[in-house]
């Protein structure tokens, strides 16, 4: 993919794109907010500091209409202008007391600014930081998680988590909490200061917004089924597209476009008339939001004029209530929008906790039995072993064998047979429902994971590499392996000679642009696996996806690797494994004949029929 | 850009020629308030005509912010009608464009950033469009106009407004520079971030088998530490946004009244300094709109860059022009032999490319006969079989349809001879009928029947019968309601409704077990059996009873011929057929265990 779809774009500004968008509703807003809010536990003591220097930037701002209108007061009185009683006088300005207001007031907006800027770092601080212990604990668990969880769940759903949930918790609670703490403070603060203030103008100004916001709601509440109806088409035309471009050959070879263009443009156009609709609702918001604080602006001067003019009040007053009204309408929009972005975010903290509490596998710290790698036998052996995907279906009933070390075993059976559960099941990647495989004697399930995984090495179908240098790819998660042990596996599987023909050499870096084959690829996984140098190994279909050139030199590779090792071979060709000293030929999930070559043939199976086919004539 | 406004029609030009109008309207309005202000201010400080003078600007007042309300409702029902028309009538143009493409520039884009230019790219123009537009209009003429009636006012107060813009600026600035660049490195270093974990998930089973837990742990750890440290830095950097903006509002605030103070001290008389008075509360009014102007203008900074990378993506859609010409044959000439392909020294190699992926490519498949095509991986199997329909285009060399040039004839009348099965089977939204009955062919009715026969013969009849619905069950999005081998089935089915001349099939067989394999097979040739047929396969039991099999290794010809020829003469076939013989059920496969 040449972009990624699924990540939304981020960038400045780009938490909150005004506009229509799907509002996502948690299943249950208080119980992951709870969880959420245990999660962040270390940071409480802090984002109540935070939330403290917020209301005390909030209680600085609320002052300062107070001493602005002061300020007016004592500017007014330095003079008297009243026409019609001939009065016109200029009187002394008190200016130490003008002095005094401003440095007051410059003191109460600085202070304001520091506090809020202090919460602004804390809460950026600690917003940020846990994101980083969410990601953590995310990617902790996907190691604890036992591998059928990663079977049945897409790495797309995993992967969204991690990035796309984090950041939207990260996002929502660093501007939700604070706006939602503050919206309140503010919006009380400044009804108390107005009524405290003069009660009339205290009424004028919240009736003025209220009736403002009363028929601003009921015409967005009109808005909210265009909103509903463009996301609905814009999901149905998205799908269209997708389902067009991918089926894009079949359109072509069976001459559908004009079917597919008209039902385009027939989502189109619906698309079309309500996008225009819930466009123009939601561009409607700022207007009526102006509008609200221009009709509390203007019933707070008219009135306050007309009391001023009766000599009710000063004109400071007057002064200060414009601004109350500007600090009493913006909080109510903000509270609206800081719930609706605190429900994404628990949909999101709902997502990441659902993961986080998926069961682990079995703690295993009590477990003593131990085998060193590098004094183990290896002997193999599978008693009454009982075992199914899902324990009500069990597909391998009553499976017994035995492997002596250096023993080669092979596994064969068509596509779809169930060979990689021999896989699951030796590396318990899975856990057996009955019987046990023990190794060595000791059966597997008394000992670690680790120490059974310490024991193979592993090669498996599909290729994994990563982002990295050839030599970070062979040498992996082992430590203190010098470059000679390096250069002597990538030789021994005959990648030496590619290697140094590389502008780096071992140093190249395998990333998308990086050209290697696919049979290549699979030979620095061998090497890899000749690096972790187990007493075991596995090796699963590892020619299947290479050309037949390629296909002989892994086969020699692997010769190399199986020297002197127990090793469980899955393979396609008979031809390979004919001088295996046990074969177990899978059908259905099952075992269903096991024996060596010989033993096989004679028996005139399943395995025969496969095995003879070969020389059939057509 | 400018692109997406060649979309508009005469309609949406007046529109906008309207709301230009609107917005200055709107504009004056919002500037005229302060003059109210100022006149109520020196009514209610002197005395003057009491109540009805205050009442009547007052209303006044009230009826600029009504005006300035209701022209920005005209100006946003505008802009919404332009930006839905732009959108509506840019992702129908991508779309066309796009369904004209052939394989070269799909594959040249990635079907999924394809998707992503006709969807969100088009969204987010729109967006910026309805939401932008305005705001691009109104902030330069509101920010000159509140200039204008600024500067005429007072010197020392202008001056006050000007550093306040300039303090506000100059943050911005900063911030535009220092704190940028960072939030790209952000989006770097998530990608980072979610490459590890995918890396990580994706070899869960090597991880584990490595005991590797804790080294990809550290690595993401590594990689968290690396984003955590930026984003901090971000929205450390970022928080200081909003309490300077505050400050420097207020701060204007004050700054106009201290200054003012002063100036009034220094006015002799009661009346010039009632009038000074007036002035100095409108005129925080207008310097509040000026702050706000050029806080629109920073806005527009913000925004318009990542419009523009949306547009300029949309336009390289545009841009591109589809590689494949349509010919002027509507049928084949009389006389043309029916059902034959031919490929004449084919060669072909992806445009760019160095290397060839087909090596002059020579076969014919008479009426009725079956040709197959095997060989490993990206030897280039499908690409022969995607010549024959005009996917690609061949490089050297012709590719022939009835003995006449795939090139020479219209899609639609080469499409109609070819019923296409492709190797990953493609579903539709609608009904098993609706994808079965798929598409049109010029001269041929698809009837209920001819659904039936065709599911019948693709082996399907069992399973769609017993879909709630039958034949008209619904199919969902990308067929994910049915199994793969139904998917697959039905696909095949779609091919057999079409009563074509020439099968394709691309690997259409291999999701199917052995037996259904076989049974589809031979339901294929005793119900269409005069039609010829190209199979690429997987299994050599599939092609076993070809006509003529062709080897391909590398994009070259190693052997050409049937199974027994193949077998004695060609090594990679004998590779090939003994490498799988552990996966076939030879013995159900009938012809083939006769002289077993």
């Amino acid at each position: 993919m040449a972009e990624q779809t699924s990540v939304p774009r981020r960038g400045p500004g780009g938490g909150h794109s005004p506009g229509p968008r799907a509002v996502e509703k948690p299943k249950n807003f208080k119980k992951a907010m709870g969880k959420l809010v245990l999660f962040i536990r270390p940071y409480i003591a802090l984002i109540v500091i935070a939330l403290l220097f917020a209301v005390a930037g909030v209680v600085l701002n609320l002052l300062g209409p107070n001493v602005l209108s002061d300020l007016t007061e004592v500017i007014q009185g330095a003079f008297v202008y009243l026409p019609e009683q001939g009065l016109d006088l200029a009187l002394p300005m008190d200016t130490a007391e003008v002095l005094r207001l401003c440095i007051l007031l410059t003191v109460l907006y600085g202070a304001g600014l520091l506090c809020s800027y202090i919460q602004g770092l804390i809460m950026a601080s600690v917003t940020q930081k846990n994101s980083r212990n969410l990601r953590t604990a995310i990617s902790r668990k996907i190691n604890l998680l036992p591998l059928q969880y990663f079977d049945t769940h897409s790495v797309g759903d995993v992967l969204s988590r991690v990035t796309n949930d984090v950041d939207m918790i990260g996002q929502t609670l660093n501007q939700s909490v604070v706006t939602f703490v503050t919206a309140v403070v503010m919006l009380l603060g400044s009804v108390v200061m107005m009524f405290v203030t003069n009660w009339v103008m205290a009424f004028t100004a919240i009736g003025a917004s209220l009736v403002g916001f009363v028929f601003m709601f009921l015409i967005m509440g009109k808005s909210q089924k265009y909103f509903a109806r463009q996301q609905r088409y814009l999901g149905e035309i998205n799908g269209h597209i997708e389902e067009s471009y991918a089926g894009h050959t079949v359109i072509k070879a069976y001459n559908a476009e004009g079917k597919v263009k008209a039902t385009f443009n027939e989502i189109n156009y619906r698309l079309y008339k309500s996008a225009w609709k819930s466009q123009f609702f939601s561009g409607l918001m700022m207007p009526l939001m102006n509008f609200v604080g221009n009709l509390g602006y203007v019933a707070v001067c008219v009135v306050g004029a007309v009391l001023v003019a009766n000599g009710t009040i000063v004109f400071g007053t007057v002064i200060a209530f414009t601004l109350y009204v500007r600090l009493f309408t913006s909080p109510l929009s903000q509270l609206a929008q800081a719930f609706t972005s605190m429900q994404t975010a628990a949909a999101a903290s709902e997502r990441v906790f659902e993961f986080l509490e998926e069961k682990e596998m079995a703690d295993e710290s009590g477990k003593t039995a131990r085998l060193p790698a590098d004094n183990v036998r290896g002997d193999v052996s599978f008693e009454h072993v009982r075992f199914g995907y899902d324990p009500e279906k069990i597909i391998i009933r009553d499976f017994s064998a035995q492997a002596k070390a250096g023993q080669k075993i092979a596994i064969v059976g068509p596509t779809g047979a169930g060979k990689t559960t021999m896989v699951n099941l030796l590396m318990r990647f899975y856990e057996l429902d009955g019987g046990c495989i023990r190794i060595d004697g000791i059966p597997t399930n008394e000992l670690t994971r680790e120490n059974v995984h310490d024991l193979f090495c592993m090669v498996l179908q599909d290729t994994w590499l990563f982002d990295g240098t050839i030599r970070d790819n062979v040498v992996y998660s082992k430590e203190n392996v010098t470059d000679e042990e390096v250069v002597r596996a990538c030789k021994a599987v005959g990648l030496h000679h590619f290697i140094m023909t590389l502008p780096k050499g071992y140093d190249t870096v395998l990333d998308d642009k990086a050209n290697l084959s696919a049979g290549q690829r699979q030979l620095v996984t061998i090497a890899r696996a000749m690096i972790e140098n187990a007493p075991m190994l596995i090796l699963d279909e590892a020619t299947s996806s290479v050309d037949t050139r390629t296909e002989e030199l892994i086969q020699r590779a692997m010769d190399t690797l199986t020297v002197g090792r127990t090793s469980f071979i899955i393979a396609h060709r008979l031809s390979t494994i004919r001088n295996a000293d046990l074969i177990l030929v899978m059908k259905d999930g099952d075992i269903i004949e096991k024996g060596t070559h010989a033993q096989l043939l004679e028996r005139g199976g399943f395995y025969a029929e496969l095995y003879n086919a070969q020389f059939d004539p057509a | 850009m400018l692109r997406v406004f060649k979309t508009l029609k005469w309609r949406e030009w007046i529109f906008a020629v309207l709301s230009v109008g609107f917005i200055v309207l709107q504009v004056w309005l919002d500037l005229t308030m302060p003059d109210y202000m100022e006149k109520i201010t020196v009514l209610a400080v002197s005395g003057t005509g009491a109540g009805g003078e205050i009442w009547k600007n007052g209303g006044l007042m009230l009826a600029c912010a009504l005006g300035s309300a209701l022209s920005s409702v005209v100006v946003g029902f505008f802009v919404a009608r332009i930006a839905a028309a732009v959108s509506f009538r840019l992702r129908s143009r991508v779309f066309e464009r796009v369904q004209g493409y052939s394989m070269e520039e799909i594959n040249r884009f990635s079907t999924a950033s394809l998707i992503t230019r006709t969807t969100n790219d088009i969204q987010q123009v729109q967006m910026v469009i309805s939401m932008g537009l305005q705001v691009m209009i109104k902030a330069p003429i509101l920010a000159v106009w509140a200039i204008c009636k600024v500067v005429a006012r007072n010197w020392q107060w202008s001056a006050a407004t000007a550093v306040a813009v300039g303090v506000m600026l100059a943050m911005l600035l900063v911030i535009l520079i220092a704190v940028f660049p960072k939030f790209r490195r952000v989006q770097k270093l998530t990608d980072n971030l979610n490459a590890v974990t995918r890396e990580n998930l994706t070899g869960v089973r090597v991880v584990r088998a490595y005991n590797a837990e804790a080294y990809q742990q550290e690595k993401f750890e590594g990689a968290n530490l690396e984003l955590t440290r930026t984003q901090l830095f971000t929205a450390r950097a970022m928080a200081i946004l909003i309490p300077v903006m505050t400050m420097v509002m207020s701060g204007l605030t004050l700054a106009i009244y201290w200054i003012g103070a002063y100036l009034i001290d220094d006015l002799p008389t009661g009346a010039e300094r009632s009038v000074l008075f007036g002035q100095m509360s409108a005129f925080s009014g207008y310097a509040m709109q000026v702050v706000m102007a050029f806080m629109m203008l920073t806005m527009i900074f913000i925004v318009l860059p990542r419009a523009m990378v949306s547009a300029r993506r949309i336009g390289e859609v545009l841009d591109t022009e589809t590689s494949i010409r349509d010919g002027a044959l509507t049928a084949s000439p009389a006389g043309a032999p029916f059902g034959t392909v031919e490929f004449r020294h084919v060669s072909f190699k992806y445009p760019d490319a160095g290397e060839y992926v087909l090596h002059d490519l020579s076969f014919k498949a008479e009426a009725g006969q079956t040709v197959a095509f095997i060989g490993s991986t990206g030897s280039g199997k499908s690409t022969a079989l995607n010549l024959v329909p005009r996917f690609y285009d061949a490089t050297e060399g012709e590719v022939l349809v009835d003995g006449v040039n795939v090139k020479d004839y219209t899609l639609r009348a080469l499409h109609d001879k070819i019923g296409y099965v492709p190797q990953r089977a493609v579903l539709f939204t609608g009904t098993v009928e609706s994808n079965v009955a798929y598409g049109e062919k010029d001269g041929h009715e698809f009837t209920e029947q001819g659904v039936k026969d065709a599911v019948h013969v693709a082996q399907g009849t069992e399973f769609v019968e017993k879909m709630e619905g039958g034949y008209k069950a619904h199919v969902a999005r990308g067929g994910t309601n049915v199994s793969g081998g139904q998917k697959q089935r039905l696909a095949i089915a779609r091919a057999v409704c079409r009563k074509p001349e020439i099968y394709l099939f691309d690997d259409s067989f291999s999701a199917l077990d052995y037996k259904t394999d076989r049974d589809l097979r031979s339901a294929l040739r005793r119900e269409t059996g005069g039609a010829t047929a190209l199979i690429v396969a997987q299994r050599i039991g599939t092609i076993r009873d070809a006509d003529r099999i062709v080897v391909l290794d590398e994009g070259r010809v190693v052997g050409q011929g049937t199974h027994e020829e193949l077998l004695r003469t060609c090594e990679v076939y004998r590779e090939i057929a003994y490498s799988q013989l552990s996966e076939e059920e030879l013995k159900t496969d009938g012809e083939g265990k006769d002289n077993g």
